[in-house]
Parts: structure tokens; C-alpha cells; sequence
């Protein structure tokens, strides 16, 4: 079971049309898979899809050609139970901690939603599972009756994880869940979510662009840019060899805590901006910016390949 | 000072997380800052008075609305008759206050039927969003597009003038700006990520709009209502003014100004209570209902 994939994506691709003409490619060919009771890190710039690929594999957006594949189910082909099924197996955790709980509801009520919906409990033994769960994220069971607007960040953020985790789930797609949060409480809230993996049996898709918070949760990353993966491998691997020259810059941007080593001429700096996903650059997405961009990178979109048995990269240095 | 005066306390996880303020619910929280409105809260005086009025002011006069009393015809303020007579020996006092009872149910009545088409409309309109939409709103702007009054007259002569006819054709066309608000908080609110988190729970259409997007379009819904209520008395009065509302000796505040208005020169006081009055609820509402936006919106304001 250990090595079996849970999660696969393959060859997704989303297509947002803003206007007749105008189209926007979120997510381009997009394939991984995620091991079952592994945490999947999906990291890349505000804009590059990430957020996109997360909603694709909640099924809150249908792909414009690919499949995703839950326990060997096409997830947009489910119906009725077996979707049902899935809503309650496969739980997010949003970004913003100040919207993605309603305003009018109680603590209560916003956790116990899915008990509800799924019929997984009701009165009383409904109310002590939601006790239960706060504990568990380290709220009190008097915070049930309680509005979000009287909590802080990190604590609505922990209410959110709660409803999540009320109808025990198997895989969690955390969209961003600390960039909303002070640096302080990031580090409890992963901690926080790395407790839960191991009381739980959890699947991640941990979502960020944080690196070095990345690098701390997750056991593989994959690195986006434009809506495609540029990198793939396991975390120390990456951190300690990456391969794609945005993967290097990205790794050179994380602070470092030493200021000697950080006035090492070592720093990849990247000029410019992503470029519009409206009107992607021919070839490779990251020529526009590359140190090392080639001739053929105009012409040709690097396919992804095997460096070294398990460290897959997309770039024409190593073709 | 010394170091010593200081004392280091002890904190665990669980005390940090410890909420002290008094818990206070959005509609507490709203009653508190439409209570420190003076203006509103005067409004909603004026209004819960005029109400107890309207629906027990006849037990304060041994006169009832529609009997006549021609030795007693166009009689000033009196002992007997607080607000006088009409030309037919009626008693103003029964008949002002029957006539606010009545204006007061058709544009409640009104309001009503406008709340429940234009949340339904509006609503599905809004979620739905798409082609959908696009289609629920030509629907609106041809029906916002036809001069209401004409609307409301056809209505009025094709349906026997009376307190549900009236009712029903005022709200007619009266439902389409509550659709238009509605729609677009839903619009608003859909695209949230509680509303996402709910669809990823697997919650039904229904539950989502029930539980999630109403209580958060309830604001914005009770201003309009706030508002379109004084805009409903008005317009029956209007139309009872025309001749097109009811029939005496049913009266409405708009019948009642009508029938005075004839002998204003006469006896002003025929006219003066009943357009007291509607100037009175007018005011009162429109008072209320910016103190009412001040205390369910205050995003709006400061």
C-alpha cells in the first residue's frame, strides 16, 4: 500500500475563456501522481496555476481535457453516491482564513456542515465530535458557539482544518493554508497539519510558494511556472540538486539566515515579469527570463525527463 | 523601577487561545450601533406608534369608520370626535387610523410579495450565473422598461380595486430592484471561498443558498425593505388619490386625503390628519432605514 498512488493526475489541461478571443491556459498538460499518506508540495508565483490544479482535483472546475483519477475513479465522471463519496473523502483547506468561513454561522455550525451533509452524526453525538475536532486543532469546545470574526487568523485557519477534518477525510488539498498568516503561527499550523497527517493517515497536496516551508512539510515537490511543471523530485533532492534554472532561482530567493553566506555571489536573479498566460511565449515558458535561454528554447517546449531515477525536469540544459 | 517588581506569568497554549471579549452576535452588534443612531431610532418610534395606533385606535373612540351620522356632518376637533368629521358624519379619528391600518397592510403585503419573487429571482439568477442569468435579466429590464404606473393601472382595471389587487400589482414591477440586489450579492458571495468550501463538502444547491449566501444577502435585503415600504404607502396613496384604489367607505390613507382634499378650503382639517400621517410614515420608515444600513452595513460607511 505504501507506494500505491492515490491521486493522479494526467495530462491536465484548463482553458479559461475571458472573451471570445482571449483565452487563458491556467494549467498546460499537467501529470503527477501523489502516494497515498505522503505530503505532495506544488510550488510556482502567484498565477501559475497552482491554485487552478487544486480546484481541478476538488472537481470545483472541470478540466478542459485530461483526467484526474481518485482510487482509480475519474473524479468529473462520479455520480450520486460515489460522488458523495468522494466530496467527503477528499477535503481543502483554503488560503484566505477570513473568507472561507461564512460570516453568520457559529464555529458549530461551520464544523459540523459536513456531518450534516454526509450524515455522519447528529445532536448530541454530533456536538461532541465537533468538540472533538476543535481540541484537536487546539481549540476549546466553548469556541463552538463563538462567530469567526472573533478569532484570529491562525485560529479561523485552524476552524477551517476542523471542518475539513470533520468528515475524515483521506486527502487534503491545502490551497496556500499559511501565506494568509503571520510567520509565528505558520509554523503551528503546519505543525499543526503534520500532527494530523500522522494521527490520520492523511494525503497532502500541501500549495504554496514558500519554499522553505515547503521544504519542511513536504516529502516530493513539484515546481510550476505558466501552468506547467518545470521540476519534480523528492524533496531533499530537489533543495540539494535543482536541476531547472527556475527551480535555482527559486531556491536562491529563500532568506538566508547567515549573512556571509548570503553575500556569496551565488544568487540567481531573475529579471522581468511571469509574461501574460493569455499570450504565453513559443517553446519554453521560462525562455523570456532564463540565464541560460538557447536558441531551441524558442522553438521547442521541453518535455519533461528523468535526470536521475526519480528527479524529472523540463528544460533543454539536459536534453 | 527594579527588576524584581517584575513577575514573569505563566502562559500555556490553551489560556492563549482563550477568548475574553463578551461574545456579541451580528444582530447584537447591529442593535448596538442603530441604538447610538438617534434619527433611526426615532424613526422606528414614530413607526411602532403610528402601528399601535393603526390597529387599536378605534378602541380609544366609540366610533367605528363607516357609520354616518348626517346630524354631525363636517364637525371640527371635539371631545367626541378627536379629529373631527367627513361630510357624511364618518369620525376622522376610526377613519384616519383604519385607513393607516389598511395602507400599512397593502404595502407590507406588497413588500412581501416583492421579498419572495425578488430573492427567488434574483437568486437563481445570480447562481446560476450564464446564460441563465443573462436571460433573467433581459426579463428584468423589459419589465423595468414598461412605465410602471401604466403597468399598475392595466392591473387595477382588469382586478377589482381592493387590498390584495393593489397589493399584487404594486409589487408587479416592485420585486425587480430587490432581484437586482439580491443577484448581486449572490454574485458577490459565490465566488467566496466558504461558498467553495461548502460546494467541496459536497452541499446541495439548495443548502448552499439556503445556508450560505440568504443569511448573508439578509442586510441588504431589510434596507430595501426598509425602504421600499414607505415607497409602496406612498404609491397607494397616489393611486387611491387618482381614484384607481379603494372603494369608500373602505378607506386608505390615500382615500382619505382624497376625500379631504375637496374641502380643503373648508375644513383643512379633513386633509391635514391623513396627509399628517402618511408624511409621518414616510419619514419614519426613510429614518429607519438609514439607520438601518448604518447598522447591517457598516462596511459603508466610515
Amino acid at each position: 500500500m505504501a507506494n500505491q498512488s492515490i491521486l493522479t493526475v494526467n495530462q491536465v489541461s484548463k482553458v479559461f475563456s475571458l472573451s471570445r478571443k482571449k483565452q487563458l491556459q491556467a494549467v498546460k498538460e499537467l501529470s503527477f501522481s501523489i502516494r497515498k499518506g505522503e505530503t505532495f508540495g506544488l510550488v510556482g508565483e502567484s498565477g501559475c496555476g497552482k491554485s487552478t490544479i487544486g480546484r481541478l482535483i476538488l472537481g470545483l472546475y472541470t478540466p478542459t481535457s485530461g483526467t484526474i483519477r481518485y482510487r482509480d475513479q475519474d473524479i468529473h465522471q462520479l455520480k450520486g453516491k460515489k460522488q458523495q463519496h468522494f466530496r467527503q473523502k477528499v477535503q481543502m483547506v483554503f488560503q484566505d482564513p477570513y473568507a472561507s468561513l461564512n460570516p453568520r454561522m457559529t464555529v458549530m455550525d461551520i464544523v459540523a456542515e459536513g456531518m450534516e451533509i454526509h450524515q455522519l452524526a447528529s445532536g448530541k453525538q454530533k456536538r461532541e465530535m465537533v468538540y472533538q475536532r476543535l481540541e484537536q486543532v487546539g481549540l476549546q469546545s466553548d469556541h463552538a458557539s463563538r462567530f469567526p470574526h472573533e478569532f484570529s487568523g491562525g485560529q479561523r485557519q485552524r476552524i477551517g482544518i476542523a471542518r475539513a477534518l470533520a468528515v475524515e477525510p483521506e486527502f487534503i488539498v491545502a490551497d496556500e493554508p499559511i501565506s494568509a498568516l503571520d510567520v509565528s503561527i505558520q509554523a503551528q499550523v503546519v505543525n499543526l497539519l503534520r500532527k494530523l497527517q500522522q494521527e490520520q493517515d492523511l494525503t497532502y497536496l500541501f500549495i504554496a510558494h514558500d519554499l522553505s516551508m515547503v521544504k519542511y512539510i513536504s516529502d516530493r515537490v513539484g515546481v510550476m511556472y505558466l501552468g506547467r511543471l518545470v521540476e519534480l523530485a523528492a524533496s531533499d533532492e530537489l533543495y540539494r540538486r535543482p536541476l531547472h534554472p527556475y527551480t535555482q532561482a527559486l531556491l536562491s530567493s529563500i532568506p538566508v539566515p547567515d549573512p556571509r553566506q548570503a553575500r556569496q555571489p551565488k544568487r540567481v536573479l531573475l529579471s522581468g515579469e511571469v509574461p501574460n498566460p493569455i499570450d504565453p511565449p513559443s517553446g519554453c515558458p521560462f525562455r523570456t527570463r532564463c540565464p541560460h535561454a538557447m536558441k531551441i528554447c524558442a522553438e521547442v517546449d521541453p518535455t519533461e525527463i528523468e535526470d536521475t531515477p526519480n528527479h524529472w525536469v523540463a528544460c533543454h540544459l539536459y536534453t | 523601577m527594579e527588576k524584581e517588581s517584575f513577575q514573569p506569568i505563566q502562559r500555556n497554549f490553551l489560556s492563549y487561545q482563550r477568548l475574553e471579549r463578551k461574545q456579541v452576535g451580528f444582530w447584537q452588534d447591529a442593535w448596538y450601533r442603530f441604538r447610538s443612531n438617534k434619527g433611526a431610532l426615532l424613526g422606528a418610534i414614530f413607526i411602532i406608534c403610528i402601528m399601535f395606533f393603526a390597529f387599536f385606535g378605534s378602541s380609544f373612540s366609540q366610533y367605528d369608520y363607516y357609520s354616518q351620522n348626517l346630524l354631525e356632518v363636517d364637525q371640527g376637533d371635539s371631545a367626541q370626535h378627536y379629529f373631527g368629521t367627513d361630510s357624511l358624519g364618518r369620525d376622522l379619528w376610526a377613519r384616519t387610523w383604519y385607513g393607516a391600518k389598511i395602507s400599512l397592510l397593502i404595502a407590507f403585503l406588497a413588500v412581501a410579495l416583492d421579498v419572495l419573487i425578488g430573492v427567488t429571482f434574483g437568486g437563481i439568477s445570480g447562481y446560476f450565473g450564464g446564460r441563465v442569468d443573462d436571460t433573467m435579466q433581459r426579463v428584468i429590464e423589459i419589465l423595468y422598461s414598461i412605465p410602471n404606473l401604466i403597468v399598475i393601472i392595466l392591473m387595477l382595471m382588469w382586478l377589482e380595486p381592493g387590498i390584495i389587487p393593489i397589493a399584487v400589482a404594486l409589487s408587479i414591477t416592485g420585486w425587480v430592484p430587490m432581484a437586482r440586489i439580491v443577484r448581486a450579492q449572490v454574485l458577490k458571495l459565490k465566488s467566496q471561498e466558504f461558498v467553495l468550501a461548502a460546494r467541496s463538502l459536497g452541499a446541495s444547491h439548495r443548502r448552499i443558498f439556503i445556508r450560505h449566501l440568504l443569511p448573508n444577502t439578509v442586510g441588504p435585503i431589510i434596507i430595501s425593505v426598509s425602504f421600499s415600504i414607505p415607497s409602496a404607502i406612498f404609491f397607494e396613496a397616489f393611486l387611491s388619490f387618482i381614484g384607481l384604489g379603494l372603494r369608500p367607505p373602505q378607506a386608505s390613507l390615500g382615500v382619505l386625503v382624497n376625500e379631504g382634499y375637496r374641502y380643503l378650503q373648508l375644513y383643512p382639517h379633513q386633509l391635514l390628519w391623513p396627509a399628517l400621517l402618511i408624511s409621518l410614515i414616510m419619514l419614519g420608515f426613510n429614518l429607519m432605514g438609514d439607520g438601518l444600513r448604518d447598522a447591517l452595513d457598516p462596511k459603508m460607511k466610515r
